[in-house]
């Protein structure tokens, strides 16, 4: 019995030997590469640099958020006040004319970008951390946690998303933070699986299987061995994550339910071309924050799909 | 196979109770007092308590649970606040036109997009595979409501080729030529998505398929090209093309829900922006609780669909 144990013991110990050796194998492959020239970051960014469209995408992005962070001072005008002649055509200095109460439409524009980017940003931002960590302990730990949590993913994704959406945000008041937090706190579900799925081939590598016996705490080993090890799937779904949750915004506030007037989003200046006197003769009133929904969105798809390719390409080589 | 149908159904329906408790949470939230509905104006704090506890609302949360759950499940989904009416036979009279306009635009975007995928693939690094690429990022890309204001100026008010929206002519015209006239732009601005999403998704089944041992077979043999594409790669490709009509689902409703609007298309998504601005809660709930389960029945479909397309799966 004794020796049974001691055989299990040593069978441990060469299997962690081996795994260190293995460990040290990779360690002298990447630091050849190092040599080389190149950390994983930098072959990354570097693939991602050859990628025009996503470069291009990416200049056009830090504009816009350039554009959100120093909004005040961009703004020809006061952001509410009626500065202007009613529903004028632009004119002087009112580049994209003014809407029905003399409102400066560029001004309010420039107000609507700040809007699409803590919408954006905020809601990413929550949906990572729920996403990520609940996906990290569902594939990690497995069992009745695992189960409850991919049936809770299942029965939220076979929710029409933007209905319930809808729903709640009337039911829990409009306003930037409750479109926010709602979005934030219902988009995880894709993110879990997926981090899920990576953690499920990642646990059983010997990397991770040496950490374990070395006897590193089960945080430790989460959050120092596997989470860098998923990181760049998580970053690629934020990416594309970011221009959901503006084009969500954005219908919503279309609709009369996200942010609400007199705070400006792309999304309520569109509504008012709901009225066939606007859509037909002022068409400087909802022309451009169409235009400037698509283009962000655009941006950032591109960007996410060159991240993508880029990282994929690290994997194939 | 059969194993497989009784498993899938009875794994619905743990999901199936957990959106009927998320539906019942979020009744619960909605503001308002339901026992106003069913008293007078002048009722006084005894009669409004007698009422509460002749509905139950005096009653625990699980209690009050199981009661709207029997109820809902006998087709009582509650009462409109501003008509008095029951709720469900509104809520079906709306049904025709969406599943009129869904309909159309998934036949439409599959006809469409199923040949585009595949002669990008094709062509796969040609100029005609970047051009379709791109076409279909700004197809994800473009907000449904701004394509939708777009295509009303240009082809309604300039053109004047179609209506600005609604789904019968004034005066009660309901030939089909007319209500598929008033068709025409909500199923455009309502396919874009899908088509440009499709598009990318054959496409990448078609180069997957293409990288197969069964095509290098077929082109070992001397097949012609023509042959390998449809008899042994189109086929094949097909397959995971069903489970997206399942995955796609959800989001058609929300899109249904702004192009509805949009176009003034009398289905359930102008019915929820509706029962939204009267504050109609029970009406919304009903929607919402009708919507998720339809779309988890058709993902059911869909999975049942595939396990009977796909012989190669073994379902245990």
């Amino acid at each position: 019995m004794v020796q049974h144990v001691g055989d299990k013991q040593a069978e441990a110990l060469f299997h962690l030997v081996d795994a260190v050796e293995r460990a040290t194998v990779l360690g002298n492959t990447t630091e050849q590469l190092a040599n080389d020239g190149d950390s994983y970051v930098k072959t990354v960014a570097k693939r991602f640099m050859k990628n025009k469209l996503a470069v291009i995408s990416l200049v056009v992005f830090v504009l816009l958020l350039l554009t959100a962070v120093f909004a005040d001072s961009l703004s020809p005008h006061p952001r509410d006040a009626s500065v202007g002649m009613f529903q004028a055509a632009p004119y002087d200095n009112f580049l994209l004319g003014t809407d029905d109460i003399g409102r400066d439409v560029l001004t309010r524009l420039i107000h609507g970008t700040q809007v699409s980017m803590i919408v954006g940003f905020g809601s990413v931002l929550i949906y990572v951390i729920i996403g990520t960590t609940l996906g990290l302990v569902s594939g990690y730990f497995g069992g009745i946690v695992d189960s409850l949590i991919m049936r809770l993913t299942e029965a939220s994704m076979s929710f029409p998303f933007f209905m319930v959406i809808l729903t709640l945000v009337s039911l829990l008041g409009s306003g930037i933070w409750v479109v926010t937090a709602v979005l934030g706190i219902l988009s995880w579900p894709p993110l879990c699986r997926l981090v899920r799925g990576q953690v499920l081939t990642i646990k059983e590598q010997d990397f991770v299987l040496a950490a374990v016996a070395t006897g590193y705490s089960t945080p430790a080993i989460l959050v120092k061995h596997i989470l860098p090890n998923v990181l760049s799937p998580i970053l690629v779904n934020a990416t594309f994550g970011i221009a959901t949750a503006i084009l969500t915004e954005a219908s919503l506030s279309f609709l009369g339910v996200g942010v609400k007037k007199p705070r400006p989003s792309w999304g309520n200046i569109l509504s008012e071309a709901q009225s066939l006197r606007v859509l037909t003769s002022e068409p400087w009133r909802w022309v451009p924050a169409g235009i400037l929904i698509f283009i962000a969105v655009l941006a950032i798809n591109f960007i996410g799909e060159g991240l993508r390719e880029a990282i994929e390409g690290e994997r194939k080589s | 196979m059969k194993k497989y149908i009784a498993k899938r159904l009875l794994t619905a329906i743990p999901v199936l109770l957990m959106i009927s408790i998320a539906a019942f949470i979020m009744i619960n939230l909605a503001p308002g007092d339901p026992t106003n509905l069913y008293v007078m104006p002048d009722a006084t704090p005894e009669q409004m308590e007698a009422t509460r506890r002749a509905l139950g609302l005096d009653q625990s949360y699980p209690v009050q649970y199981m009661r709207w759950l029997t109820r809902a499940l006998r087709g009582d989904l509650g009462i409109s606040y501003s008509t008095r009416y029951p709720v469900l036979p509104i809520l079906v009279s709306r049904i025709g036109p969406t599943v009129a306009l869904m309909g159309t635009t998934l036949l439409v975007s599959y006809i469409i997009a199923i040949p585009l995928g595949i002669i990008s693939a094709r062509k796969q690094g040609t100029w005609v595979d970047t051009l379709l690429t791109g076409g279909a990022f700004i197809g994800v890309s473009i907000p449904n409501f701004f394509l939708g204001l777009g295509l009303i100026y240009i082809f309604a008010v300039q053109l004047k080729w179609f209506p600005t929206g609604g789904m019968l002519e004034l005066g009660g015209n309901a030939s089909i030529l007319s209500v598929l006239h008033h068709l025409v732009l909500p199923v455009a601005v309502l396919s874009t998505f899908y088509i440009a999403n499709m598009t990318r998704y054959v496409r990448s089944t078609m180069i997957d398929v293409y990288g197969e041992n069964y095509i290098r077979t077929a082109t070992a043999k001397g097949l012609t090209k023509q042959v390998i594409l449809t008899r042994h790669g189109i086929r094949n490709a097909l397959i995971p093309i069903i489970t997206i009509i399942g995955t796609d689902l959800p989001r058609l409703v929300g899109g249904a829900i702004v192009t509805e609007q949009i176009f003034q298309w009398p289905g359930l998504g102008r019915l929820t922006i509706l029962a939204i601005n009267q504050r109609e809660y029970p009406m919304l709930m009903a929607i919402t609780l009708l919507s998720a389960v339809v779309v988890l029945l058709v993902n059911l479909l869909v999975d049942m669909m595939y396990a009977v397309v796909d012989p190669r799966i073994k379902y245990d």
